[in-house]
Formats: C-alpha cells, sequence, structure tokens
C-alpha cells in the first residue's frame, strides 16, 4: 500500500500523521526531494509531499519578517526577498550539484530540516539562527505554534530553532516565520595566494578577529600544488565601508604573501561554487563534512592525509572542512578518531552509496546520555515513530 | 504573596528538611549549604522583589561533582530544585519554593579558556555578562549580548533567558552567541553541547536550553563567541512631535538597509522622568525621542550618520543632533541608561514590562496604552528597543497605597494582552517566569502548551526543576503521553497520489 499523501493545508497533514500515528505507518517527509540523499536512507512505506503547502503567507520588508508555507520553493523566496532588496543571510548553500541533480531545487522546510548554510554562516549565523516561529504538526498528529513573527521574543521553549537540523524526525514543519536582512550594497574579495593551509587559516582566523566584519572566510588548497592555492576572504556591506574596509584587510594581511582582489562579480561566482561545493560535484567521490574549531581544520587534514588519500576544502576560517576520499572509501574510523584528536566537533557523511549510509553512522555518534536524551525527545514528539524514522539514527 | 499563585508545598518534603540537610551537607561540604532563615534571607527574591519566599535549604555547590550528585539525590527524593545564578531575573525564574533546594551557581566563577584565534571563551556559568568582555577587552574584544543588568547577571542566568539587550537587533541575541554548553540533568548525568566549533551535531539541543528558564538542566560550563570591538560608534538624537513620526523614521532606516548598533525611543513621560533625573540634554517638547547608533569602521560610520540625518528630516525630526566625541555619545546615552532608576524617583514603585510587537503598530498600542493607564488609574512610560519592536512600559505605582500593585499587576497583564493582540509576544528578553505565567494562554492554545510540556518531559518527566515558571497548568508527564488514536482510512483519498 504504497502512497504519496499530497496535503494542501496543515489540517491535512494533520490528518496524514494522525493516521500514520494510529495505523504505525512510517512517512518519509518530503519537499521537493532535492536533499533526499542527504543522512540514512529509509524505508517507509509511505510519502508525506509537502510541496503542495506552499505560498507566501506575509511579508514585512520594514519588520524584517517573512512567514511562508513550509513547501514553498526555496528560489521562490530567495527572490522575493531580493526583489525586496533583502536576503537570507544565512545564505543556504544547494546540494543540487553534489548530488548530480539540478541547482536551485529544495523547499524551505527542507533547509531548516537540515539547517543549511552557507560561507556567512561564520558571520550571520546558519538557518535556524534566522527561525523565529513555526506551525508544526507533531508525530502526534498535532498542529502546535512556537516561538512568533517578531525578531525578538523569549516566550517559551525555542522550539522552533530546536526544529531546525531535526531532519523531520520530529514533526512535520507547515509555516515557518524568517528573520530577513538587508542585502548588502556591494560585496568583494581579498584573495591571498600559495599559502599552505596552516598559514592560509593562520591569515583567516587574524582577518576573522579584526574589525574588517568579514562575511566569509575559506582556503581552496591547490591540491598538490599548494603555489595555485588560495586564501579568500569575503567583504560585504556599503560600498565606502567595503573600501575602507579592504584597504585596512590588505595592510594586516599584506606580509602573508601575493594577494589580489575580486570585484563583485568574480566575487559572486567564487563564493557561489564555494557554497555549493562545485569543486567536488564533478567528481563520484564519498564526501565529509567536518565542524571543528577553525585552528584545528588544518590539523585535522594533515593527520588524515598521513592515513589516506584526500582532498580537502575549509570554509568557516578553517572550522568546516570538506573531505573527499579519493580512493573512494570512506575511512569512517579515522574520520572520528581524527575529530576527536583535534579537539572535538562533528563529522557527517554527506554524499555516499546509499548502502554504505545504510551501514555507516552517518552524522556523529553521540555519548549515551546524550543519545539517551535525544531519544527522549524523539519519543516526546513522535511516540509512534512515524515521521522519517532511521533517518539520522536507527531508531530515531 | 499576591496575585500569582505558586504550587501548594509538598508538607512530606518539608517534614523531611533535617534528611535533606543532612544528605546535602554530605555532598557540598562547609558553607556551601545554607540553612540558617536570617542567611537565606538574601536568597529569597529575584529582580521582581514583589514575590519572595524562603528556601527549604539553599546550596552553593563548586564542582560539577557536587551539583550532578545534588541533582542526583533530589531526584531520587522527590526533592524540587529552584536553579539561581545573580538572581536578576525580572520575571521571578529564580523565585524559591518553600518545599525546594535553591541551588545558587555563584561560585562557579572562573573564566576557564581564552581562545582568541578561535574567537571563544570558555567561561564557568556564575561569571557576570560583563566579566567575559572585562577578560577580553585587553585585545579588543568583547561579548555583544549586553542585557542593562550585565554588571551582575551571570552568563548562566542569560543562557537561561537568552537575554538580549541594546545591540541585539544587529548582534543578535544570547542564543546566537553561544557556542557550547556543558550541562546537568535533574538526574544527575552530564552531558556536553557543541564547543568551539559551528553547529550542533544531532538535534539542536543547545537552541533548546537557551531561554529555558532553568527548566531543563543546570549549566555548568559555558562557551560563547567573542568579537572584535567596532572601531568606532557614534549616535544621533531626534526628537519627534509625534509617535507616528518616530515611527516610521525607524522603518525607513532600516528600510534603507541600515541596522543600527542600538536604535532606542522614549516616550514623554520616559524623556520627562530622564532628563529630570540627569540632565542629558533631552527636549521636552517632543512627543517620541530617537537615540540611533550606529557603530563599525569609520568610514562606514560617518556615511551612515549622514544618511540617517537625512531619513529624520524627512520624518518630521524637530530635534537632531549628531554626536561630535565620545562623550557626547555617552551623554545621549545617560538619560535612556538611567530610565528606569529616573522612573523610580518619580514613583515609589514601578513595574518593569516587557513585551513586543510588529514595529508598525507602535502609534495604535501607545495611545492603546494610554487608554489602559485612565482605566486603571495608573501612568505609565515607555521605553522601546525600537529596532527590534521590544517594548519596556514602566507602570508607576504605590505598593502601600491599599490594592495598587493589583492594579498594576492588571494593567501589566492588559498591556501584554495588547502586544499579543497585535501580533506580538509576551516577552521579548525578560522571560515567563511567574509573572506572565499565567497570560501564556492568551498567546498559546492548549495543544501548543502541551507541546512544550512533553518536551520538559523528555528532560525532567518528575518536574522537580524549578516548577511553577513558564506554565500555568502543569500536566503529568504520563498524562501528556496519551495518545487519542482514531483508527482508520488512508486519509483524504480524493487527492491524486503519485
Amino acid at each position: 500500500m504504497d502512497a504519496t499523501l499530497k496535503p494542501r493545508s496543515a489540517e491535512d497533514v494533520e490528518e496524514a500523521v494522525r493516521w500514520a500515528a494510529a495505523e504505525t505507518q512510517p512517512l518519509e517527509i518530503l519537499g521537493q526531494g532535492s536533499k533526499r540523499a542527504l543522512g540514512r536512507p529509509i524505508q517507509a512505506a509511505h510519502v508525506l509531499d509537502l510541496s503542495g503547502l506552499a505560498g507566501i503567507e506575509s511579508y514585512e520588508p520594514a519588520e524584517l519578517v517573512l512567514t511562508v508555507k513550509a513547501g514553498t520553493p526555496i528560489a521562490e523566496v530567495e527572490k522575493l526577498v531580493d526583489d525586496n532588496g533583502q536576503e537570507l543571510s544565512f545564505e543556504p548553500m544547494d546540494y543540487g550539484p553534489l548530488f548530480g541533480k539540478a541547482p536551485g531545487r529544495g523547499t524551505i522546510g527542507g533547509v531548516l530540516a537540515v539547517n543549511l548554510s552557507g560561507p556567512r554562516r561564520i558571520k550571520a549565523g546558519a538557518a535556524r539562527d534566522h527561525v523565529l516561529g513555526m506551525e508544526a504538526v507533531s508525530g502526534r498528529g498535532e498542529l502546535f505554534k512556537s516561538g512568533g513573527k517578531v525578531v525578538k521574543n523569549v516566550t517559551g521553549y525555542d522550539l522552533p530553532r530546536t526544529l531546525c537540523g531535526s531532519y523531520g524526525t520530529l514533526a512535520v514543519a507547515t509555516s515557518v516565520t524568517l528573520k530577513v536582512n538587508p542585502k548588502p550594497e556591494t560585496s568583494v574579495t581579498f584573495v591571498l595566494n600559495g599559502l599552505d593551509d596552516q598559514d592560509g587559516i593562520q591569515a583567516l582566523c587574524e582577518a576573522m578577529g579584526s574589525s574588517a566584519e568579514v562575511s566569509g572566510a575559506a582556503h581552496l588548497p591547490g591540491w598538490g600544488d599548494s603555489d595555485k592555492s588560495r586564501t579568500v576572504l569575503r567583504l560585504e556591506g556599503f560600498k565606502s565601508s567595503v573600501d575602507y574596509r579592504m584597504k585596512s584587510l590588505a595592510d594586516r594581511l599584506g606580509a602573508y604573501g601575493t594577494s589580489h582582489q575580486l570585484d563583485r562579480d568574480e566575487s559572486q561566482k567564487l563564493w557561489t561554487g564555494i557554497k555549493n561545493l562545485e569543486d567536488f560535484a564533478a567528481r563520484n567521490t564519498p564526501v565529509w563534512r567536518i565542524s571543528v574549531a577553525p585552528t584545528a581544520g588544518p590539523q585535522l587534514v594533515a593527520r588524515l592525509k598521513t592515513a589516506f588519500e584526500l582532498d580537502a576544502l575549509y570554509d568557516w576560517s578553517g572550522g568546516l572542512v570538506w573531505l573527499s576520499c579519493t580512493d573512494g572509501d570512506i575511512h569512517q574510523a579515522k574520520v572520528r578518531n581524527a575529530v576527536e584528536a583535534v579537539g572535538g566537533g562533528h563529522a557527517t557523511l554527506v554524499r555516499a552509496d546509499p548502502s554504505v549510509r545504510s551501514e555507516a553512522a552517518v552524522f556523529q555518534p553521540q555519548p549515551s546520555p546524550l543519545a539517551a536524551l535525544s531519544r527522549r525527545l524523539k519519543e516526546q514528539f513522535d511516540p509512534k515513530g512515524v515521521l522519517n524514522p532511521g533517518r539520522m539514527v536507527t531508531g530515531l | 504573596m499576591t496575585a500569582i499563585a505558586m504550587p501548594a508545598p509538598d508538607q512530606s518534603v518539608i517534614a523531611r528538611r533535617r534528611e535533606i540537610l543532612s544528605a546535602l551537607q554530605a555532598i557540598v561540604p562547609g558553607e556551601g549549604v545554607i540553612h540558617d532563615e536570617r542567611e537565606m534571607r538574601a536568597y529569597e527574591t529575584d529582580a521582581l522583589t514583589a514575590y519572595r519566599q524562603l528556601p527549604l535549604i539553599v546550596v552553593l555547590p563548586e564542582t560539577v561533582e557536587q551539583v550532578s550528585r545534588v541533582l542526583k539525590y533530589c531526584h531520587d527524593n522527590d526533592v524540587k530544585v529552584v536553579p539561581r545564578g545573580a538572581g536578576t531575573s525580572l520575571s521571578g525564574g529564580a523565585l524559591p519554593l518553600e518545599d525546594g533546594v535553591l541551588l545558587s551557581m555563584m561560585k562557579f566563577n572562573q573564566v576557564l579558556d581564552i581562545d582568541y584565534d578561535n574567537r571563544s571563551v570558555v567561561v564557568q556559568p556564575g561569571v557576570t555578562n560583563l566579566g567575559i568582555t572585562r577578560a577580553v577587552e585587553g585585545e579588543g574584544f568583547y561579548y555583544a549580548p549586553d542585557p542593562s543588568s550585565q554588571i551582575a547577571c551571570s552568563i548562566g542566568g542569560n543562557i537561561a533567558e537568552n537575554s538580549g539587550g541594546v545591540h541585539c537587533l544587529k548582534y543578535g541575541l544570547t542564543t546566537n552567541n553561544v557556542l557550547g554548553l556543558e550541562m546537568v540533568l535533574i538526574n544527575g548525568e552530564v552531558i556536553r553541547l557543541g564547543g568551539k566549533h559551528l553547529d550542533s551535531e544531532g538535534y539542536d539541543l543547545l537552541a533548546l536550553m537557551t531561554g529555558s528558564e532553568g527548566l531543563l538542566g543546570v549549566v555548568t560550563e559555558v562557551t560563547v563567541r567573542i568579537l572584535q570591538k567596532p572601531e568606532t560608534a557614534r549616535a544621533l538624537l531626534i526628537g519627534f512631535p509625534t509617535s507616528e513620526d518616530g515611527g516610521r523614521c525607524v522603518a525607513d532606516i532600516i528600510a534603507a538597509g541600515i541596522i543600527p548598533g542600538g536604535m532606542e525611543m522614549m516616550d514623554k513621560p520616559a524623556i520627562h522622568a530622564a532628563e529630570d533625573f540627569v540632565h542629558a540634554g533631552y527636549p521636552r517638547d517632543v512627543e517620541a525621542l530617537l537615540i540611533v547608533e550606529l557603530d563599525g569602521p569609520e568610514g562606514e560610520v560617518d556615511y551612515l550618520i549622514g544618511r540617517v540625518e537625512e531619513i529624520a528630516k524627512a520624518n518630521k525630526a524637530r530635534h537632531l543632533r549628531v554626536s561630535e566625541s565620545e562623550e557626547e555619545r555617552m551623554t545621549f546615552w545617560a538619560g535612556r541608561k538611567a530610565a528606569f532608576p529616573a522612573v523610580g524617583r518619580i514613583s515609589p514603585d514601578y513595574l518593569c514590562m516587557d513585551g513586543t510587537i510588529p514595529r508598525r503598530e507602535l502609534p495604535k498600542v501607545l495611545a492603546r496604552m494610554r487608554e489602559l493607564a485612565d482605566k486603571h488609574g495608573l501612568r505609565v512610560a515607555n521605553v522601546f528597543h525600537a529596532g527590534d519592536g521590544n517594548l519596556h512600559p514602566l507602570i508607576l505605582y504605590d505598593a502601600n497605597k491599599p490594592g495598587e500593585l493589583d492594579a498594576a499587576e492588571a494593567f501589566g497583564a492588559d498591556i501584554l494582552r495588547l502586544c499579543v493582540e497585535v501580533g506580538g509576544v509576551l516577552t521579548g528578553e525578560h522571560g515567563v517566569g511567574i509573572e506572565k505565567r499565567d497570560l501564556m494562554t492568551d498567546m498559546f492554545s492548549e495543544a501548543d502548551l502541551k507541546q512544550q510540556q512533553r518536551v520538559k518531559c523528555a528532560f525532567d518527566d518528575k518536574h522537580l526543576l524549578n516548577p511553577g515558571k513558564v506554565f500555568p497548568v502543569l500536566h503529568r508527564c504520563a498524562e501528556l503521553g496519551k495518545m487519542h488514536v482514531h483508527k482508520g482510512q488512508l486519509p483524504f483519498p480524493d487527492i491524486p497520489r503519485f
């Protein structure tokens, strides 16, 4: 009895989940399916397709607040705010290219479900930092709201942020309220050439600790030819301010080596490529996404390079490491041990064959008290385990 | 005690006081356990001083292990626990319980690690908010969230309340600036979340803990993000003939793509009270006064000051001054920062409220508030975080006049209901605590509140941590867990399936 349920309203979602809970019929929660290859593959007989639950509910640019239905395409949301001189500052990455799919797909609900962000994460925060309110249906089939439609609110537990990054395993969002921000007037990039990983990350950390208000800090190694490496820093804002900060940044980092600057168009192209991991898209290798303290990034990579062949990219001032495992193996134990050895963080296997993702721990394994607490939380939202069961961890 | 009732104390726990005391003394030696009534007085209230209650016993642990053992003991023996930081809550979040242990975290006062390369600081929860900035300002860094109690309030308390401050429109609330936590659950388990890296692994419990008002766990260590101090800051002082003009000016500033470091508004009663008190040079003939502070690189700040000046003039600014020195900037702020004590001078007592509204509703809300003031026979002065719509009405009353506290509380409740009615929320930064607990049903449905309480059940299924706060009705976890199952057909069969 495989079925796709396509609700058109929050009440439809309630009805569908209530039925699933009553019959203990697991549901795969889907927007456009653009991130279906992320996380563990799940076996659910039925699909809850939210793409019909789309549309703008309210948008008040002057209040910096936007409310949309959860199935609204992310492209539509980004165009709307762009047309009004605003942006989603967390700059959600697009997994399409990495998964060999067309770019530009996905829904806002999906973006929040995996807590997407991009290079601007280090300055502006992740998706969860921009979520103000949510209406969602729990695994009990009950619609609830949490948060609000104003930018400052501490009334009750912060469930909207908690639900971000839960991969649809706690509740099905039906409507979300986001904080939007003014779009910067201009954007330019400062490039340092030919630094090795260690020096590159050091330069990024120094820039992040300055008052230059850097909104993107990445290191792109030359992969075998460190002369070709680029260490890139993005500055955004009013033109006069950007010019001023660019000068102070160039003065400060001049000693690191030769440098040049990218104008607005070149800059945009570069950061879209970094955000969407275009350099790894054409390969067919397993990819890890690893978050550690920025200075631990190059230590982690150096350690792993002694164990297996890999290529790495650094974003977030060195704290976000993308690893492409050249030999096709995922080297799970080595990756996990290295993360621990450099001070901790988390590693997610974002690209691998479904059979591999079924067997491996895709997400960072948790110590037992934390794992038990996560399970108790899941039970409180979804006692019958009908929402995306097993998407993150077996039994969750 | 006045209008807000706390849960009836469990007499059987009070009867066991001596036994509980000796158990706690076995865990926390020496002066770490306080049971003398006179000494416990220091803990009977927080900054919501209308409510007072002596706790059963006060415990001040010094190590994580002691916290863990205290909580486990209380869990195993069904003793309630009220966690407390510096006791500066304006919503009664740290109000003790007659049958509960008060757990003070103020001996956890060490800065553990400063890491400039990774822009992070690890501290114990009793370190003050300002203490973090003090520890790193020598290198030009600071911790951004700055609640007005920052000299006294603890970072652990900031986590509990998700504290904001004047600069949060640009730099975010506590939740946007915390990277990691260590906490102890009521069953004594120690859990670490996050660290110096970004984003959480698994469910974002860091987000859940921030703003949970001491109901989910006791924080024993905090990792925060620090920022380089802006190069410079300048402020404008702008007076408007009407609050509508002021509100429109704020909207136009944001529409121009400018997010000021701070943007504060005061209404006429607040302007007069502040000016009488500190003589900051505020104009008396305006209905609304706006302080706009621009911070950042010098080149940017000078440019934006010019832009804001133009916008202010286009919105009928009657009075406009730009700070030309650091001293002048501080003078502009002096009146705003002294607004609460200034109101304290003109009234024996005042209640500080804290609702948030969509900014467009400001003129309507101020007008309705004046009507409500007449209805309740009390005066009100307003200070307002204009950028984010967070209102702080100060209700003036005299606790010595019979009935005035009740009237002030009723007036406050009406104001908060009004905030919700226009699309806002009950609290922007002070928390629900006991103060707004009974108004939660005005903002949330029963289903909303039950799901929130189910979250509590995952952490503390016996309701032992800070009960009586936030939720108006305590449902047993067993009752909340019940499901009404309706067996039936596949829903909406008329919808095409693919």
